[in-house]
């Protein structure tokens, strides 16, 4: 799970981290005021879980308060990638002297978090990463031990000559990595960590994306959860337990596991077709999984068929069989389905599927090119 | 023969008495899997009951601890169908009591705890297989974990994968083709995990039995690329990959470290590329495996 840049930062400063005073407002009189409380120049900040919010010009310097008022009303509502502006953080604007990068992130083969620090910080940070490897440290901390005092020193010289900057750089790294711990993250960033004309060290920009994992037994970090800036198919489906990402084709998926899932869009696409979701219902299905999965489908005005791929290993496909039963009585459907399952009880499931007017084939490659068939208009088998 | 499982393996089962692990307790002694034992705290000097392949009843006696469970009945290797909340504390407590193999079933891990939990395994000397993996079956000899018995048949193939149910359905589509298989190890999708695709493909080239190696990837990461570089640099025997999520849409990103530490977005395609260049066969979709198998076989 995706924070927002102010949520990113309340945690931080939690921790103890130097960020500069702000607060978020959803309209322009509320920036307005807020600039006016803040009672110098401020940066009003898109808040959107999208990469290139100052690019897409969702992040403004204002001078005045009836500034703060007018760039707020020209960011709020706009769209950066797709995601419309709901909130903008209006936060002091920092005298910026130098910029540096600070990020952790878990790593898949060190097998644990990592450093990355860069005296290059700012924006094109991926460039530096691409051009000048050499200008980024790399440091992977034992979690057993946790984060060292030398080992923050000799980040916090690699990014500062200075032996004061160095050591208050050295305190943001400890910060950063208890705050990384203590809230479940797999990424946490500060970019840019500035140092100001004045010698202060403060985080202008930071970052936290939760490992949906550790949710469960961190309901106050469940609780930040910002679901008007997600899909509502998709908030609907992880209601009900289910994965769905929608996609811009006509052949709606359903299948059990993520690997066969994506192999079966693959195969959509082999055969000529688009799908127009991914779709896992996951293991252990009951058929009221299934009735939702239907649901959600078909509310895409897109989908022209939908194809069902369940291989049965945990899940019964006689489960699947009975919901797609009573989904399809409840709702009639007003385009064709194809339906492939074998596995666990499959001949109940075929069984009750023939009683039921429907037909079901064994076979993977038959089926997709079937509903992709169909999806373009073309005749039942 | 077989990797990492075979007739001689002891299975001790941790959560034996919860929803799944009886469920597949029960499936694994049908099989004809040695279950030698079960854990659940509080449940010790009660009785676990199932039925043999020849329909005999067969009984596993529960322990308090996987220590008293290896002391009483010299269990071998350990499989875990606890919540996602116990299942550090459980990966743990089975490689400090002396089994050799820890096959972790569990989904929803949280990444932090195998950070803690990876090295404690790796300095005892212990495989891990998983978390959030299906398990492995050795055909004829063992099954470990959820993988169903009955869609694979002994033969020459050597089976590794990233997910759970396309490990099901190319097995299928093997077996259906009359290609048996001398082992199938799901690896678990999980970002770090005890097993990776080359500790697999090691023990399969070692394998007098394994004749061929069939592999799925996923997107994500760069694990496929190294396991190509090794199938280059190691292996004679063959080996066809395919990659699962080739139209897949761009993940949103992770923040820039993301993609900065992984070095490359690990999409399909240049995974790809590096199977071709090791030499690999390249499926392009599941039933593909059949043929370039065969050929690879003859």
């Amino acid at each position: 799970m995706n924070l927002h840049e102010y949520q990113a930062k309340e945690i931080l400063r939690r921790f103890g981290v130097a960020i500069p005073p702000g607060e978020i407002a959803t309209t322009p009189a509320q920036a307005e005021a807020l600039a006016m409380k803040l009672g110098t120049a401020v940066m009003v900040k898109a808040q959107v879980h999208a990469g290139g919010r100052g690019k897409a010009g969702g992040v403004k310097f204002c001078k005045t308060p009836a500034d703060a008022k007018e760039k707020a009303a020209a960011i709020l509502g706009m769209k950066i990638k797709g995601l419309t502006v709901e909130k903008v953080l209006v936060t002091v604007a920092a005298d910026i002297g130098s910029e540096a990068y600070v990020g952790i992130i878990v790593d898949r083969a060190r097998k644990k978090p990592v450093f990355m620090v860069s005296a290059a910080g700012g924006i094109d940070i991926e460039e530096v990463a691409a051009k000048t490897p050499e200008k980024i440290k790399y440091h992977g901390v034992d979690v057993r031990y946790g984060l060292q005092a030398y080992e923050a020193m000799e980040l916090g010289f690699f990014l500062y000559q200075d032996v004061k900057l160095a050591r208050a750089a050295a305190k943001v790294m400890q910060q950063l990595y208890a705050a990384f711990m203590a809230t479940g993250c797999s990424l946490a960033e500060i970019n840019p960590l500035v140092v100001t004309p004045q010698g202060e060290i403060l985080a202008v920009d930071g970052k936290m994306v939760v490992d949906d994992n550790e949710l469960d037994r961190r309901p106050d970090i469940e609780a930040l959860r910002d679901e008007s800036s997600e899909a509502q198919s998709e908030v609907d489906a992880r209601k009900h337990s289910l994965t769905f990402i929608k996609l811009e084709g006509n052949v709606g998926c359903v299948v059990n596991g993520a690997g066969l899932a994506m192999a079966t869009m693959d195969l959509v696409k082999y055969y000529g077709g688009e799908p127009a979701n991914f779709l896992d219902i996951g293991g252990s299905s009951n058929p009221e999984k299934v009735v939702n999965a239907l649901r959600i489908i078909t509310e895409d005005p897109n989908v022209k068929a939908i194809l069902f791929n369940i291989f049965g290993g945990i899940t019964r496909t006689d489960d699947v069989a009975n919901g797609i039963v009573t989904a399809t009585k409840a709702n009639p459907l007003k385009v064709p389905l194809v339906i492939r399952l074998t596995g666990t009880n499959e001949e109940i499931a075929m069984k009750i599927l023939t009683e039921n007017g429907f037909s079901a084939s064994k076979d993977m490659d038959e089926a997709v090119q079937h509903a992709v068939r169909l999806a373009k208009g073309g005749k039942a088998a | 023969m077989s990797i990492f499982i075979d007739k001689n393996t002891r299975l001790v089962v941790q959560g034996i008495t919860g929803r799944d692990g009886s469920f597949h307790t029960k499936q694994m002694m049908e099989y004809g899997t040695h279950v030698v034992a079960g854990v659940t705290p509080g449940k010790g000097g009660q009785k676990f009951e199932g039925v043999s392949p020849r329909g005999e009843a067969v009984m596993a006696p529960i322990f308090n601890t996987v220590a008293d469970a290896v002391s009483a009945t010299g269990a071998n290797t350990s499989v875990i169908y606890v919540p996602p909340a116990f299942a550090a504390d459980a990966i743990m407590e089975a490689a400090a009591s002396g089994v050799q193999l820890v096959v972790c079933i569990t989904e929803g891990v949280p990444v932090l705890d195998m950070t803690r939990v990876y090295p404690f395994v790796k300095e005892r000397g212990v495989r891990l297989l998983g978390p959030n993996c299906p398990g492995l079956i050795s055909p004829g000899q063992s099954k470990v974990g959820i993988i169903p018995g009955r869609i694979c048949a002994e033969g020459p193939v050597g089976v590794v994968s990233r997910s759970g149910t396309l490990t099901y359905e190319i097995v299928y589509q093997l077996t259906r083709a009359g290609i048996g298989q001398t082992s199938c190890v799901g690896i678990g999708g999980d970002p770090i995990n005890g097993t990776n695709f080359i500790d697999c493909l090691a023990a399969f080239e070692k394998d007098p039995h394994t004749k061929a190696v069939a592999m799925m990837g996923e997107i994500g990461g760069t694990d496929e690329q190294e396991a190509a570089a090794f199938v280059k640099q190691h292996m004679k025997k063959p080996v066809v990959g395919f990659i699962a999520g080739q139209t897949a849409p761009p993940g949103r990103r992770m923040g820039h470290a993301g993609a900065i530490i992984s070095g490359s977005a690990g999409t399909a395609a240049e995974k790809l590329e590096a199977f071709q260049a090791a030499g690999m066969g390249v499926a392009k979709r599941p039933i593909d495996f059949v043929d370039l198998i065969k050929a690879r076989l003859k």
